[in-house]
């Protein structure tokens, strides 16, 4: 219980720094990398906490491709080399406050939320879908996942597609000077747009158009 | 302090919450850290809806924090593709100087 106490403190705090760390931090490249921390001190926190498989998707699925699209794109827009303007250029400071207030406020609206709630007696006994200890982690989630789920299952695989096909529409152009394959008017070209036959008279030659 | 419980976590979500929050209101450098603090509020949402599977016993809050996973990796992706058409266009992502809807 005190090596479990010891581990939460120790991520917990790596990863409330480096959440903070990705607000503050003045170089877009450092605050994904302090995303990067966030999440692995998370997944760490719910390998613990025995959520196995989310804690390794979660790995896989925001450190893997999450935070690499998010350093592709950064390093891609150039907006590392913006960093010296991008505090001393206006000083116009006027949102800090109201934001710290806000902000403020909706924590310990939160504090108040956690400490004031109590469970409900018959809770744990009214709910269907217990974790049965015998079966691993992952089991449990495979159980209900393919049959209680399945519709919200084949909705998000849904929004994956449609997820890429957006990204890959918004992002496409077409850019002019650059030769490029085109099946469409390689398969629909025809013999007439190619070749010419022309009958040639005897002792006249070839008139050639160009 | 050394027992830890429900509330530790869920004081956990509500603090990245929190700073998820107010990485968005005192941003003023580019878009790409306000999606950031975005993917740090899901976070915390995550670890509210496991906290309260593992303590409650229940399986659903790790099936829909799987879902949560799927829709911020989509939102990720196509935030990502918005913010490169508009660098194309505007060559600016600064906070400060998207102000076309602004009249």
């Amino acid at each position: 219980m005190l090596a479990h106490a010891i581990f939460f403190y120790i991520f917990s705090l790596i990863a409330i720094v480096s959440a903070i760390m990705v607000t503050v931090s003045k170089n877009t490249v450092h605050s994904v990398f302090f995303l990067i921390l966030d999440f692995i001190s998370i997944s760490c926190l719910f390998i613990m906490i025995g959520a196995e498989f989310l804690g390794m998707i979660m790995l896989i699925i925001y450190v893997g491709a999450v935070a690499v699209l998010f350093l592709f794109v950064v390093m891609m827009l150039n907006v590392a080399q913006q960093k010296n303007q991008w505090f001393s250029a206006r000083e116009s400071s006027k949102h800090i406050p109201v934001g710290l207030i806000i902000s403020t406020i909706i924590f310990f609206e939160l504090i108040i939320v956690i400490g004031g709630w109590k469970y409900k007696p018959d809770l744990v006994s009214s709910m269907s879908l217990n974790i049965d200890s015998g079966i691993s982690n992952t089991h449990a989630i495979g159980y209900v996942v393919y049959t209680d789920y399945i519709h919200i299952f084949q909705l998000s695989g849904m929004i994956l597609l449609v997820a890429m096909i957006g990204a890959i529409v918004l992002t496409f152009r077409k850019r002019s000077g650059v030769k490029r394959q085109s099946y469409f008017s390689q398969i629909s070209r025809e013999r007439t747009d190619g070749v010419e036959l022309i009958d040639v008279p005897s002792n006249q030659g070839v008139k050639s158009d160009d | 302090m050394i027992d830890i419980g429900l509330g530790h976590y869920l004081t956990l979500g509500a603090i990245i919450f929190t700073i998820g929050i107010v990485g968005i209101f005192l941003n003023r450098k580019n878009i790409i850290v306000i999606l950031m603090s975005i993917e740090l509020i899901l976070l915390a949402v995550n670890i509210n809806l496991v906290a309260f599977s593992i303590f409650l016993n229940d399986i659903t809050g790790q099936i829909f924090t799987l879902f949560i996973l799927t829709v911020a990796a989509a939102e990720a992706a196509i935030g990502l593709a918005i913010i490169v058409v508009y660098y194309r266009n505007s060559s600016t992502i600064r906070v400060e100087e998207i102000n076309s809807l602004k009249g």
